[in-house]
Parts: structure tokens; C-alpha cells; sequence
């Protein structure tokens, strides 16, 4: 991770944000980003320590708000400690518990203690959480979130049309899925996102390549993965039972038979889950048109640098740990 | 309702043309709305956008009608109140996420614009909705608005031209 120092809160030219995840985008080489799973915790060692597994690869680490719509400790307090820390998190907004109101302040707020990346989502329905007789909010949704951003930073209003003295400089991402229904529809939904100010897409989890090909075929035929970095979702499956489950609870997560069945024939299947992950990284990083991938290791955060590694896509980088300050610099 | 509604995104062509047919009349209506007044002529088109919306496409009275945008499927039906769907958490048959004996919204939305002569229109991005005026005629505001457009552009044009 690259400490946030002064020389590094200047906008380069053609840049939107200072931080480090858009710089890396724009660099061409290969990204990871990863999602930080929040504590049920007030204490920010908590948070500290999800986020130094995860340091060693990634470019950005997203805090996610509320997933599932579970209580967990805000992305907003965790983005807060770790810019402090000199990490580059991903501000996840879902629309689904806060207002245009209280989301625009959060923008300024996040935008002022350092926060370069923002990602907006709809967010899931109250009813999969901890709380599902909770009311939904849903003033907004992605799209419009993504547009009243960017109005935020480009034009320096807020939606009322009210000033701001000083917008948020930030890098703008969404969601997509091509794994859900309506398929063709998919790519020209991402093409409305990148309308509305998406400058980079994190996806849902991907275990189906050929899937996501014939979606990466009309996005390029589009012309679209050069308007905006596409990071593609991966993540280990803990054993077939697991893959079962999520395949048949979490809409939206497609895992084909084939998947399963392999897990299934496995003598260790965590093991197993995590080279299907490496696998599916090389397969979907021979894609054109993808800029990286989005790790979603969900309890299993500390095989992130373990699997990267493996996977070889970081081969590039110079990968030294723990170098002794008496040894010499090896090359 | 549901089983209409369903019914209307699956002849969304049918209703376009219906539309398309009744929009200028109550545009041409016009200096008729002016001369009842735009707030009590608002409560009777409420009411009868209430029995033909409501009861064909299971309208929810947002007060900023988009159904010629959205395949003439009713995205405020949508449990998120998408208004630029759909999510991702669609499932694999088609229905939602949240309501999982209920077809997305905005599956149909698809469906029923690519009958569409206009379809294209789904691709526009929607503001979000002004809870102000919820429950109001999205009609006659439309017609209100596209005269105040129009007016705005005559007089534009107007000052433009004593300038030059």
C-alpha cells in the first residue's frame, strides 16, 4: 500500500481522484482489489487486521456497507481508519439506508478524510439481513447515485443545484452481473452506468467463463471496456455444500454444475475451492478488456495473498516479505 | 392487478400505440386544463389515472410517469423502487429478489421494450423520483411541462433574435 503522503493528494492530469486504485487502472497493468468483510466490533484493531491480510496485493481494499443488509461496522468508519493507516479503500454506498441527504454529506465527509474511491450500489433488500423489519429507503439507486456524484465532483452542486466550495475529488464504480437474467440486456446496462459517471465496474462473483466471454464480447463490440476498468468479481468456494447454498439463497451468484461437482470430488474441498479460484483468475485474465479482479474471499481473507500469488498475476511486481534491514537488497 | 399488469408489459406495443394516440389529446386539451385550473383539473385526472393506470399497469402514482420509458412495466412496483434497473440479484427464472414469486419488474420492462417502437428509451437514465409529488396526475404535469418547455424555448428564441 502506498502511504497517502502530501506529494500524493494532487489530481494527475487526466485523473478524476488522487488515490492509488485509479492510478494503477490507468497505469494498463493488472489490478486487484479485495473486499474487506467489517466487524461486529467497535474496535478498530478489528479493522486494522482484516485490512493487513489483504495489503500485501491489493490496490484497493473495499469496505462494503451493510452487505446483505447486515449490521457490520459502517464503510464509512472503516474507510476513515484506513486512509489513516495509509491504505486506498473503496467507500461502498448502498442506497438501500440512507437518503439523498445523508448520502451527498457522506460524500464530502468521505471525499475530506482522504477517501479516493467510491462504489454505488442499490444495495440488497432488508429482507436477506439481520434486520428485515427494517424500512427501506431506496430514494435513489445506482444509476442516479453514480450521476448525482458526479454532478458532486464535476460540477460542484449538489442535487438541490446548491453550491459546494470544494467538490469531492473521486473515482467512480459500480456494480455489474452478467450472470443474471436478462443476459442481453446486461452489457447495455453497464453502457447507462458509464453514462451516469461509472469510470470502473467491480462484478458479481464470476464461476462461469464462457458467461462472462460472451458478455466481454458485446462490451467490447461496444466499445465500452474503454470507458470504463472492468474488475471482475472472484472468490473461493469453503466446499460443495457451500457452493450449493449460495448458488440456491444468493440471487444474483450463478455456480454451475460443473463447479460443484468438482469441489464435490475433491479430498479437500477448501483446497480445492481456492484452485478453482486461481484457475478461474488465469482463464479471466486472458480476457480482453479486463483490468483486473475483485477478490471476495468471505472468511477466508487470509488465503487473498496466497491465492494472488499462485494465481501468477502479479508476477510482474517484486514480491519481497519481511526483508531483513541487515540482509542485502536482493534483485 | 399483477395478472394485468404482467398482461400490459407483454403487449406493451398495444399500449404504446394507445398512448401515442391519447398523449396529443390531452396536450391539444390544453387551454382547457388552463381554463379549469391546473390544480382542480389535477384531482379529477388523478383519480381517473388512478382507474385506468392503476388498474392496467398496476400504476403506483409516483407523479413522474415513465412507463412509455420502461416497456410499460411500473418500475415503482419494484421492492427497491429501482427506477434504473434492474439489480443483480435477479434470479435465474426471472423473478425477484426480494419477492421471489414475483417476476422482476424490470425483466418485463425488457421484454415489453423491445416490442416497442420507441424501446430505446429504457436506455435513458431516469432522476430520482420527487416524493413531493407522489400521488399527483403524471399526465396533466407533463402536458403543464412540456408547454412551459415550449414557451421557454419561444421566448429564448425570441430574445436571441432581438439581439442578433
Amino acid at each position: 500500500m502506498i502511504i497517502q503522503g502530501p506529494e500524493f493528494r494532487e489530481t494527475p492530469p487526466g485523473h478524476s481522484s488522487p488515490g492509488r486504485l485509479e492510478r494503477a487502472l490507468r497505469s494498463g497493468r493488472f489490478v486487484v482489489t479485495a473486499e474487506l468483510n467489517p466487524p461486529d466490533s467497535a474496535n478498530p484493531e478489528d479493522a486494522y487486521a482484516r485490512a493487513l491480510v489483504l495489503s500485501e496485493v491489493c490496490d484497493a481494499i473495499n469496505a462494503t456497507d451493510a452487505s446483505g443488509a447486515n449490521c457490520h461496522m459502517s464503510s464509512m468508519a472503516i474507510c476513515a481508519l484506513l486512509t489513516r493507516a495509509g491504505y486506498s479503500p473503496v467507500l461502498q454506498i448502498s442506497c438501500r439506508d440512507r437518503n439523498r441527504i445523508a448520502i451527498q454529506g457522506d460524500v464530502l465527509g468521505a471525499a475530506a478524510m482522504g477517501v479516493s474511491n467510491i462504489l454505488c450500489l442499490s444495495g440488497d433488500g432488508v429482507q436477506t439481513g439481520d434486520h428485515p423489519e427494517a424500512k427501506p429507503v431506496f430514494d435513489l439507486d445506482s444509476t442516479s447515485l453514480l450521476q448525482t456524484i458526479r454532478t458532486m465532483r464535476d460540477e460542484g452542486k449538489f442535487l438541490s443545484g446548491r453550491k459546494i466550495t470544494t467538490p469531492p475529488r473521486v473515482f467512480l464504480g459500480a456494480a455489474a452481473n452478467p450472470f443474471a437474467p436478462p443476459f442481453d440486456w446486461r452489457p447495455l446496462r453497464l453502457a447507462k452506468k458509464i453514462e451516469a459517471g461509472a469510470q470502473f465496474v467491480q462484478t458479481q462473483y464470476c464461476f462461469d467463463v464462457p458467461l462472462l466471454r460472451t458478455y466481454m464480447e458485446k462490451v467490447r463490440d461496444m466499445g465500452l471496456d474503454e470507458k470504463c476498468f472492468i474488475l471482475v468479481g472472484i472468490g473461493p468456494l469453503a466446499s460443495a455444500r457451500t457452493g450449493r447454498w449460495i448458488h440456491s439463497n444468493v440471487p444474483g451468484v450463478h455456480i454451475p454444475d460443473s463447479i460443484i461437482e468438482r469441489l464435490e470430488g475433491a479430498e479437500d474441498q477448501k483446497k480445492e475451492g481456492q484452485q478453482i479460484c486461481i484457475d478461474l483468475i488465469q482463464e479471466v485474465k486472458e480476457i480482453k478488456g479486463v483490468a483486473g479482479i475483485h477478490v471476495m474471499a468471505y472468511r477466508q481473507e487470509e488465503f487473498v495473498s496466497e491465492i494472488i500469488t499462485a494465481s501468477g498475476v502479479l508476477d510482474y511486481r517484486t514480491l519481497i516479505r519481511e526483508p531483513s534491514p541487515s540482509s542485502n537488497k536482493e534483485t | 392487478m399483477y395478472s394485468l399488469r404482467l398482461l400490459a408489459s407483454k403487449n406493451a406495443r398495444a399500449f404504446e400505440v394507445a398512448y401515442n394516440l391519447f398523449d396529443p389529446l390531452v396536450r391539444a386539451m390544453a387551454p382547457l386544463w388552463r381554463g379549469i385550473g391546473y390544480e382542480r383539473a389535477e384531482k379529477t385526472f388523478a383519480v381517473f389515472e388512478v382507474w385506468t393506470k392503476g388498474l392496467l399497469l398496476d400504476c403506483q402514482r409516483c407523479g413522474r410517469c415513465i412507463l412509455s420509458s420502461t416497456g410499460m412495466s411500473c418500475p415503482m412496483n419494484c421492492p427497491k423502487k429501482i427506477r434504473n434497473g434492474p439489480c443483480g440479484g435477479v434470479r435465474a427464472d426471472g423473478n425477484c429478489e426480494v419477492k421471489p414469486d414475483m417476476r422482476c419488474v424490470w425483466v418485463d420492462a425488457w421484454t415489453g421494450s423491445e416490442q416497442m417502437k420507441d424501446g430505446d428509451k429504457i436506455n435513458t437514465i431516469q432522476p430520482p423520483v420527487d416524493h413531493r409529488i407522489q400521488g399527483t396526475s403524471a399526465w396533466l404535469r407533463h402536458v403543464r411541462d412540456d408547454i412551459a418547455a415550449t414557451q421557454a424555448a419561444s421566448e429564448a428564441d425570441a430574445k436571441s433574435g432581438t439581439g442578433a
